[in-house]
């Protein structure tokens, strides 16, 4: 091997290494990265232990590889530099060489190296973020210690089922925080996928089998832009794969269970005249597809609507107002590409709904609550 | 025959074309076809960031923005990466080796029309009541319920261009082992011809897969089979499978020949040999055997378990090591060397960076749980246009400017190749880094629109602004072509002036029957050695002039595929039109009659003399 | 060199297949070609065990109720059979004794046709029990994957036959010898096909 070249190559890693602070280099990372991204729905602003671990996992893949990267440049920078033809002259044939052994061993024992300090936490998260095995745990009465959540995706929308506590939702998650929640994942129709990005990681619905794994919840969303955390659909699943979008009301144990309570026990009620005109309209129209009642077990054919005027969206994506909700119910297609809630006419023996109608089912669908 | 530079008509060079079984006119082809592609699916490109510049835009549908994007992906991939590669390798690799032409010229060209119309029949589906849309991927449940033919036609037009490109496969694999010239050993071959080796080898493999998962496809959707729905007992996990068997290889497939387009192009403007050139072909054969072992670190999120996720997860940061070598091999034949930095090593230069950054972000999402994150979102996005433009569409724009007086024997502008470089280097950067912390910062990749104040909308504009760089880039080139073509100055060989291999060596325009005396190799990068050692004939030479043996042109192929374009119509309106079964038979009959033909009718080829050689002067 | 001229058994190589680029090249292609062929097959029966005794819920059919192995019994030894022909036809053909290939050549399509003959009758029988191709996911990954074979049979069978006739007159030389020797090469790794699918789908089938 050329020696002036081995004396350069050297002297580059000697300054790349120099240079190269490991912990300054995370703690800017760390700066950098959490800066990028809203609270309720980045993947930098880890809102519990899971998103936290993956989170971590980042800063420590980012932190190798930039270093990789770094040593890369130095090199480059400095072949670039010293090796360009206007400096070694036109006529110049450089050596050939063939090669250097210890440079290979070089070059890829570290990397192996490198790479093992990477693939040791990965395979431990790999398994404790796959243990599902305390979502069976019984107390001394038998009853399930943690809450599971049933999670069935559809065309394009989230039905939430809580089997252990005899509640079903839709579009909303509720959860409670500080503790391991877990999930059954299923598809009903074409595959999908869960993700909290703030939550941690996703898992695909598949629609022949249950993917089970669980989130952990740090805060109460209700300090959040909209006092939620949000929910993707990440696998592709039709026209509106974009919209197929949910929500994550996270609550402290004591608010969870009185939650869960109120989602049993409220009836839906129609206060006033006018939603009372929109009750009679929703009973003939879309109770046949839509439950009123929290209570109950998951397969509706459209989202349960008990908590309705809770809510965050119309829809999922569009904002919750009596002006949108009467925009979605008028014309579905039109805003969400490919679902199967039927347009009016096939609900309104064959008409549209009037102004008056949307009006009164609006009324009566924003006092479905069992928060107020 | 004697006689190459007769002027024709246009009638005479079309049927030229149409049956030419010459290596050198094929590559040409594969060059045209895989350009008018990569336009197409560039301006399907522009769509998407024309539709995402802006939060809920409504510039294209929802329905429609998927076809856009199922469209961009598979025409990107199998209609312009892979056809422009395969056009290099046919024109590039037989004079690497110093063979006559490759080992089956009749099924080179049958490839190539099995590639051509298997495209023309996707891209039918524009104007047959829509495209494809359940992503490149077409994951089974998605494209099982996609109503419309588009995904019969994705099915039916990949099926019969992969099957150009599985004959291709094994065409190159016979070429380098059986037509090396004498002296030729495995360990002298130049590195691109070791990528198309190896490459051709994973096509070999990995087409399979593909080619049952769609087979699958077709008999679900057309022929009443049940393998992917579950109400029958079918299971759509086996099409991510066979999918990604075939998904992950092909990736190497399309980055392995970059990587030696690369590899010779550091060699010639740094005046220096490979450095590390065993480590080279060792790191190409490793990488090419983990490619088929790591299939399913694209199926993280599916739910195969920890055990099978921690393992793939570590096989894949595996593939990180020989790929590292590789990049310090090059830097290291760069270092020591007398830089020239032409076009062509412009865009080596901007490779490394581009590509590394690519290989790091790969390793990241190889860690399992942090994939749980990123898969699926804009950061996959990004990654992957990092290691595929800032990898190979770099290497297919550098080998455009380094074997175009190879091939047409001109020189493109050098100003205007170098402002291509800029303003695609620049423009891509822009597009995709970016795109790594939209991803970070949780939104999925595959959606039409966004909402507003998710935190994306500035991002997604300035990664829009990038794209229009990337376009202005490829103008430039388009018009770089043009002039070039007019001006039409030949520039004979050894243009690069510091060629070291056979390419090289040979007489510009390059006669159809390539070297007139097999050359001898004495080492590598036999034409360096030859130029060092003063020899002013070019090379030394392996034999004495003789008569050379020739295979005669063929229509065949074309007919064969045109049989097999007809049957696809047969096949995608089975069950709705009468006349689909009468028109499937009638396509195959075509085919299989055709092929009976070929294979009943002698066809010796015939030789062209010593004494007819000796009065050409070899095309110079 | 003349690729019509006509050798004697003195002159004839040892291995005729291999002399010529062409038959070299074919050669090796074709070994390749089967490479790539094993895959696809190992594809479908990676997907046949996926998706055996799979069906809509209560669906009666299983690989027990369904198969009789003296019947496939009987075609493999056919096939078998049909494989070690067409290696005395490949002997002769070494020994430069035409009209013995030929002849050898002939009893394995004939062979091949009994093979195909109670193929037929097999599937036939299965979907006159209503075990069709769209029953379930069962009877799709069945048919296809011993179907495909059954394609390959027929494949075989035609190439055979085309050659026995093409060539009848004409004896032997340089130029057919690649195409008889890769037609007899498919014609084993059809065999060596269905003895895995005989294996894997009957006996695993009906036993394990």
């Amino acid at each position: 091997m050329n020696t002036t070249m081995k004396e350069g190559f050297d002297l580059a890693m000697m300054k790349g290494l120099k240079k190269w602070r490991l912990f300054s280099l995370l703690a800017a990372l760390t700066i950098f990265l959490s800066g990028c991204g809203e609270e309720y729905l980045s993947t930098l602003t880890p809102a519990g232990q899971v998103g936290r671990d993956q989170f971590n996992l980042l800063l420590l893949a980012s932190a190798i590889m930039t270093f990789v990267v770094i040593v890369v440049v130095i090199i480059y920078v400095l072949a670039l530099v010293k090796f360009r033809r206007k400096k070694v002259g036109e006529n110049v044939i450089p050596k050939q060489v063939e090669g250097s052994h210890t440079l290979e061993v070089i070059w890829t024992v570290i990397p192996i190296l490198l790479l093992i300090v990477l693939a040791v936490p990965t395979v431990i998260y790999t398994y404790k973020h796959a243990d599902v095995a305390a979502m069976d745990h019984v107390d001394a009465d038998g009853n399930k210690t943690a809450v599971t959540v049933n999670v069935t995706a559809k065309l394009y929308w989230w039905e939430f089922e809580y089997p252990d506590l005899g509640v079903v939702t839709a579009q909303e998650l509720v959860v409670p925080t500080g503790e391991k929640v877990y999930f059954n994942l299923k598809a009903a129709d074409v595959k999908h996928s869960f993700w909290i990005p703030a939550a941690g990681g996703k898992m695909d619905t598949n629609v022949e089998n249950v993917n089970q794994f669980y989130l952990e919840f740090d805060k109460e969303s209700a300090g959040l832009k909209d006092g939620v955390f949000y929910g993707k659909c990440a696998e592709l699943c039709g026209p509106s794969h974009a919209l197929m979008d949910f929500k994550v009301k996270t609550l402290n144990r004591d608010d969870f269970n009185a939650w869960v309570e109120a989602a049993k026990t409220t009836e839906a009620v129609a206060d006033g005249e006018l939603a009372t005109q929109g009750e009679e309209i929703f009973n003939t129209s879309c109770i046949a597809c839509h439950a009123t009642s929290a209570a109950g077990t998951a397969g509706g054919v459209g989202p349960n609507l008990a908590t309705f005027g809770d809510r965050n969206r119309v829809a999922g994506f569009m904002d919750h107002t009596e002006e949108d909700l009467k925009n979605w119910i008028s014309d579905p297609q039109k805003y969400k590409p490919g679902n199967l809630m039927p347009q009016p006419k096939q609900l309104n023996n064959g008409e549209e709904f009037s102004e008056e109608q949307l009006d009164a089912l609006a009324e009566y669908l924003m006092g479905l609550s069992i928060e107020k | 025959m004697s006689s190459i530079a007769q002027k024709k008509g246009f009638g005479a060079t079309l049927w030229d074309y149409l049956t030419t079984v010459d290596h050198k006119k094929i590559a040409v082809m594969y060059l045209i076809a895989g350009g008018l592609f990569f336009v197409i699916g560039g301006i399907e490109a522009m769509l998407i960031r024309i539709q995402l510049a802006k939060p809920d835009n409504d510039f294209v549908s929802a329905g429609l923005f998927n076809e856009i994007i199922t469209m961009h992906g598979t025409t990107m991939i199998f209609l312009a990466a892979m056809p422009i590669l395969f056009g290099f390798m046919n024109a590039v690799m037989p004079l690497q080796i110093g063979a006559r032409d490759v080992a089956f010229p009749f099924l080179n060209s049958l490839g190539f029309w099995l590639f051509l119309f298997g495209g023309l029949f996707l891209n039918l589906s524009w104007f047959m009541g829509g495209a494809p849309d359940a992503g490149w991927t077409s994951y089974a449940s998605l494209s099982l319920a996609s109503p419309g033919h588009g995904i019969d036609f994705y099915a039916i037009g990949l099926q019969i261009a992969g099957a150009g490109t599985y004959i291709g496969g094994i065409n190159f694999l016979v070429t380098i082992i059986n037509m090396r010239a004498p002296g030729m050993t495995y360990m002298r071959m130049p590195l691109f011809t070791w990528t198309t080796f190896v490459a051709s080898a994973l096509i070999l493999f990995a087409f399979p897969p593909l080619t049952i998962g769609l087979f699958f496809l077709i008999l679900d959707r057309m022929f009443g089979g049940n393998f992917f729905d579950h109400t029958m007992g079918g299971n759509t996990i086996i099409w991510e499978h066979l999918f990604w068997i075939f998904g992950h290889p092909e990736v190497y497939i399309l980055i392995l020949p970059a990587f030696g387009i690369f590899s010779e192009i550091f060699t010639i403007f740094s005046r220096k040999r490979l450095f590390g050139y065993s480590s080279m072909v060792f790191a190409t054969v490793l990488i090419g055997f983990l490619g088929f072992m790591v299939w399913a670190h694209h199926m993280f999120t599916v739910g195969l378990g920890p055990t099978a996720n921690a393992i793939f997860a570590v096989a894949t940061m595996a593939i990180a090591v020989p790929t590292g070598m590789k990049i310090f091999n090059w830097l290291l034949t760069m270092w020591g060397g007398s830089i020239k930095v032409t076009t062509p090593m412009l865009y080596a230069l901007g490779f490394i960076p581009s590509f590394v950054a690519g290989g790091v972000t790969g390793v990241m999402q190889g860690a399992a749980p942090l994939d749980y994150q990123l898969h699926d979102s804009y950061f996959i996005v990004a990654h992957f246009h990092y290691v595929i433009v800032g990898g190979v569409v770099l290497a297919i724009l550098a080998a455009v400017h380094l074997y175009w007086p190879l091939m047409f024997n001109q020189m493109l502008s050098e100003k205007l190749g170098k402002w291509t470089f800029w303003f695609f280097f620049i423009g891509f950067h822009l597009t995709f880094f970016i795109q790594h912390f939209l991803g970070l910062m949780g939104m999925p990749r595959r959606v039409f629109t966004f909402r507003a104040d998710q935190g994306w909308d500035l991002f997604n504009l300035i990664s829009s602004v990038g794209a229009a760089f990337m376009a202005i880039g490829v103008i430039i080139l388009v018009y770089n072509i043009i002039v070039t073509a007019v001006r039409n100055e030949p520039v004979g060989n050894d243009p690069w002036e510091d060629g070291r291999t056979l390419e090289w060596a040979i007489p510009q325009p390059v006669p159809f029957y390539n070297f007139r005396q097999t050359p001898l190799v004495r080492g590598l990068d036999p034409f360096w050695i030859e130029k060092q050692e003063g020899n002013k004939e070019g090379m030394t030479y392996a034999e004495p002039l003789s008569d050379i043996h020739m295979p005669n042109n063929s229509f065949i192929p074309f007919v064969m595929t045109v049989g097999l374009f007809i049957a696809g119509f047969g096949a995608l309106y089975h069950g709705e039109k009468e006349w689909s079964i009468p028109v499937l038979v009638l396509g195959f009959a075509i085919t299989f009659g055709s092929m009976a033909v070929r294979s009943l009718k002698d066809d010796h080829g015939f030789h062209i003399h010593k004494e007819d050689l000796m009065n050409e002067k070899g095309g110079k | 060199m003349d690729l019509n001229k006509k050798y004697t058994p003195q002159t004839w190589p040892d291995h005729p297949e291999q002399v010529t680029m062409e038959g070299k090249n074919k050669f090796l292609g074709f070994w390749l070609f089967l490479g790539g062929e094993t895959v696809l097959f190992a594809s479908l029966f990676a997907t046949y065990l996926a998706l055996k005794n799979k069906g809509p819920s209560g669906m009666e059919f299983s690989t027990q109720s369904l198969f009789e192995l003296p019947l496939v019994f009987v075609m493999t030894m056919i096939l078998l059979t049909s494989s070690l022909t067409s290696v005395y036809a490949m002997y002769h053909m070494k020994n430069h004794n035409f009209k013995g290939m030929q002849l050898w050549l002939g009893i394995t399509v004939v062979l091949g046709l009994a093979f195909l003959a109670l193929e037929i009758y097999e599937f036939n029988h299965y979907v006159h029990l209503g075990f069709n191709y769209s029953q379930s996911a069962f009877s799709s990954a069945f048919f296809t994957l011993v179907g495909t074979h059954g394609l390959h049979v027929v494949v075989g069978l035609v190439w055979i036959t085309l050659l026995i006739v093409r060539n009848a007159k004409r004896g032997f030389s340089l130029y057919n010898a690649p195409k008889y020797y890769t037609a007899s090469l498919y014609w084993h790794f059809i065999d060596v096909v269905w003895v895995f699918i005989f294996t894997v789908v009957y006996l695993m089938g009906v036993v394990g």
